[in-house]
C-alpha cells in the first residue's frame, strides 16, 4: 500500500528531495499584489508606504505607520492613549472580541488620537485603525476624536482625519449611533470657530462613519480605489437586484458625483496636507 | 413582551404613521415639498402647522398605510433628498425662529443605487452637524422603529421623546443575527442582546420621555400635553443656548472610563 508522509521538517524535505537542494524563501516575506498579481519583497512595499512599486495599488496600512509617514518626525504627541472601551450593554462575546482586536491591532481601540505637525503646519490629527473590529465606531472612538475637535477648537488648530471604518460597532447598540450626533456636534463647534477640518477617506470608509464626521471635512480627500459607502455594495445589490454601475461606491465614483474633493496617492498625502495646511495659516 | 416583540408591535401594519401625528396634534398643517437640489422625497412629510397660537414646522417619516401609499413612499425610507427638504425646513424654522417637531418612524435611510449616487451617507451627516447648531428649539418622537443613522438624521434634537412599543437601534434585530449568528432568524436573540426598547433608551438617557400607549389617553393626547409644556420652555431660551443644551445632551452619551 502506498502511503504518502508528510515530511516532519525542513531537513527531511531537503533530503527526500536529493542532492538538488531547492532554495526557498519563507512565504511570509512576499507579498502578491492583488491587483497586478507582481510578488513584491515585503521590506520593498514597506518603504513605499505599503503601496505597490508596479501599479500603485494601496495596501492596507496601519495606524502608527501611517502617523509615521504623515507627522513630521518626532513632531507627534499622543492624546487620551489608554481609552478602553467597556461592555456596556452587557453584549455577548464583546469582550473577548476586545482582547483579540488588541492583540490584532497592537492598540487599545480603532482610534488614534494626538497633536502634532505636517510639513511644519500644527495640527491635530486622528488615525483610524481597521485592525481594530474593523475600525468600527463604539463610545471610546466617539470620545476620542469629540475630545480632540474640542482641544482642537480651543486651542485654534485645524484638524487632519484618516477615515477606515466597517460602520458603527454593534455590540455597543444605541450608545454607538450616538457618537454620531456627538461628534458631529463637535466638528459643528471647530467648524463654527472658523478652523479647518481635513478628511482623508481611505479603504474602506463605510456606515455611520461615513455619514457623520468623515463627510464633515471642509476639504474631503481620498485614496484612490477606496471604497466610500454608506450602505455597502452587497446589501445595495440585494435591496434593489440589480446589477451595479462598474466602480459603483468607488473614489473615483464619489468625484465623478461631486462628494470628495480629490484622489490622492498616498506618496503624496503628506505634502498635500502640509500645502493645504499652509494655505489656511 | 420580549424585545423583539416590541420591534414587531413598532413595525406593526395597523400602527399609527407620520401623517397621523401631525394630523391629530397640530391644526391648519400645509405641506410644502422638495429639497431645491434634486426632487421631492415621498418618505418624508413636512411643513407649516399651528400649535394653539404657535406656527411650527413639522417633519414627519411617512411609511404609508395601504399597499399603494407605502409604495409610494418607499415603506418610509427615505433618499438624500427626503434628508435635505427636512433640513430645509428645519433652516427655515430657524430663520422665523419656530420650534421644530419631528415624528420619525423608518426601518433605515433607503439602501440604494440613487441613494449612494445622490450621497446618502452626506445628508445624514449634514443634518446631524446642522441640528446639532440649530438656533431654533428641536423635539424629535420616535413613533416607531428608529432605524439607526436614518432615524438620527431627523432626531438630533433638545428633547427626544418615544412611544411605549417604539424601537430605536443601531443596526435591526435581523442584520445584527446575519452578522453575529450568521443567521437571521436569530433574530429574537439579537433584539435581547442590542437592547432596543424605550426603557434600555430611558435608561441610557437617549430619550427623556416615553409617551405611554396602554393608557386610556391616546398618545396623541399625551404628545400634545407635553408639547404644551415643552415647547413654551424651549421657546423662552435663546439661540445659544438651545444649541449648547442640545450639544451637552449627546455630549454624555456612552460611559467612558476617565
Amino acid at each position: 500500500m502506498f502511503q504518502f508522509k508528510k515530511p516532519h521538517n525542513e531537513l527531511e524535505l531537503i533530503m527526500k528531495q536529493g542532492k538538488k537542494r531547492i532554495p526557498h524563501v519563507p512565504d511570509e516575506m512576499f507579498v502578491c499584489c492583488p491587483s497586478c498579481k507582481t510578488a513584491i519583497l515585503k521590506d520593498e512595499l514597506l518603504e513605499n508606504a505599503n503601496v505597490c512599486i508596479k501599479c500603485g495599488y494601496h495596501f492596507y496600512i496601519n495606524a502608527r505607520l501611517r502617523i509615521h509617514n504623515t507627522a513630521d518626525k518626532g513632531s507627534f504627541t499622543e492624546t487620551d492613549p489608554e481609552m478602553q472601551s467597556e461592555n456596556v450593554l452587557g453584549f455577548p462575546d464583546y469582550e473577548k472580541k476586545l482582547t483579540q482586536a488588541k492583540l490584532a491591532s497592537s492598540e487599545a481601540e480603532a482610534v488614534i488620537t494626538g497633536f502634532c505637525t505636517i510639513e511644519g503646519n500644527p495640527c491635530a490629527l486622528f488615525v483610524m485603525e481597521g485592525s481594530f473590529m474593523m475600525g468600527s465606531m463604539g463610545t471610546v472612538v466617539g470620545e476620542k476624536i469629540t475630545r480632540l475637535f474640542e482641544a482642537a477648537t480651543e486651542r485654534g488648530l485645524p484638524v487632519v482625519g484618516f477615515t477606515v471604518s466597517g460602520g458603527a460597532r454593534m455590540q455597543e447598540g444605541i450608545l454607538s449611533l450616538m457618537q454620531m450626533a456627538k461628534t458631529s456636534g463637535a466638528v459643528a463647534r471647530h467648524s463654527r470657530a472658523g478652523l479647518l477640518y481635513i478628511t482623508v477617506l481611505t479603504n474602506p470608509t463605510t456606515g455611520g462613519v461615513t455619514a457623520s464626521f468623515a463627510m464633515e471635512g471642509d476639504i474631503i480627500l481620498s485614496e484612490p480605489d477606496a471604497l466610500i459607502c454608506f450602505a455597502g455594495p452587497r446589501v445595495i445589490a440585494q435591496t434593489t437586484r440589480q446589477k451595479l454601475p462598474q466602480g459603483f461606491q468607488k473614489a473615483e465614483f464619489l468625484l465623478e458625483k461631486g462628494f470628495i474633493d480629490a484622489i490622492i496617492c498616498r506618496q503624496d498625502i503628506r505634502k498635500t496636507l502640509g500645502k493645504l495646511l499652509m494655505m489656511h495659516r | 413582551m420580549r424585545a423583539i416583540d416590541y420591534v414587531y408591535a413598532a413595525r406593526a401594519k395597523g400602527r399609527c404613521t407620520g401623517i397621523d401625528y401631525i394630523r391629530n396634534i397640530f391644526t391648519d398643517f400645509i405641506e410644502l415639498h422638495g429639497d431645491r437640489r434634486f426632487g421631492d422625497d415621498k418618505a418624508v412629510v413636512g411643513g407649516l402647522a399651528r400649535f394653539g397660537n404657535m406656527t411650527v414646522t413639522v417633519i414627519a417619516i411617512e411609511k404609508g398605510q395601504d399597499t399603494k401609499s407605502r409604495v409610494e413612499r418607499n415603506f418610509g425610507s427615505a433618499h438624500p433628498e427626503g434628508y435635505r427638504k427636512a433640513l430645509r425646513l428645519m433652516k427655515q424654522a430657524e430663520k422665523f425662529r419656530r420650534p421644530v417637531v419631528c415624528f420619525v418612524d423608518t426601518s433605515g435611510a433607503y439602501c440604494g443605487i440613487g441613494a449612494e449616487e445622490r450621497g446618502q451617507g452626506q445628508a445624514i451627516a449634514e443634518n446631524l452637524q446642522e441640528m446639532m447648531m440649530l438656533k431654533t428649539p428641536i423635539v424629535s418622537v420616535l413613533v416607531g422603529e428608529g432605524g439607526s443613522g436614518g432615524a438620527l438624521a431627523l432626531a438630533v434634537a433638545n428633547e427626544v421623546w418615544m412611544l411605549e412599543k417604539a424601537v430605536y437601534s443601531v443596526i435591526s434585530p435581523e442584520g445584527c443575527a446575519s452578522i453575529l449568528y450568521k443567521d437571521p432568524g436569530m433574530a429574537e436573540k439579537a433584539a435581547e442582546n442590542l437592547r432596543l426598547t424605550a426603557d434600555d433608551m430611558l435608561e441610557f438617557g437617549v430619550v427623556e420621555k416615553v409617551i405611554l400607549e396602554s393608557l386610556s389617553d391616546s398618545p396623541f393626547h399625551i404628545i400634545k400635553n407635553e408639547l404644551m409644556a415643552t415647547l413654551p420652555r424651549l421657546c423662552a431660551m435663546s439661540g445659544e443656548e438651545l444649541a449648547e443644551q442640545r450639544y451637552n445632551r449627546y455630549r454624555k452619551l456612552g460611559l467612558i472610563k476617565s
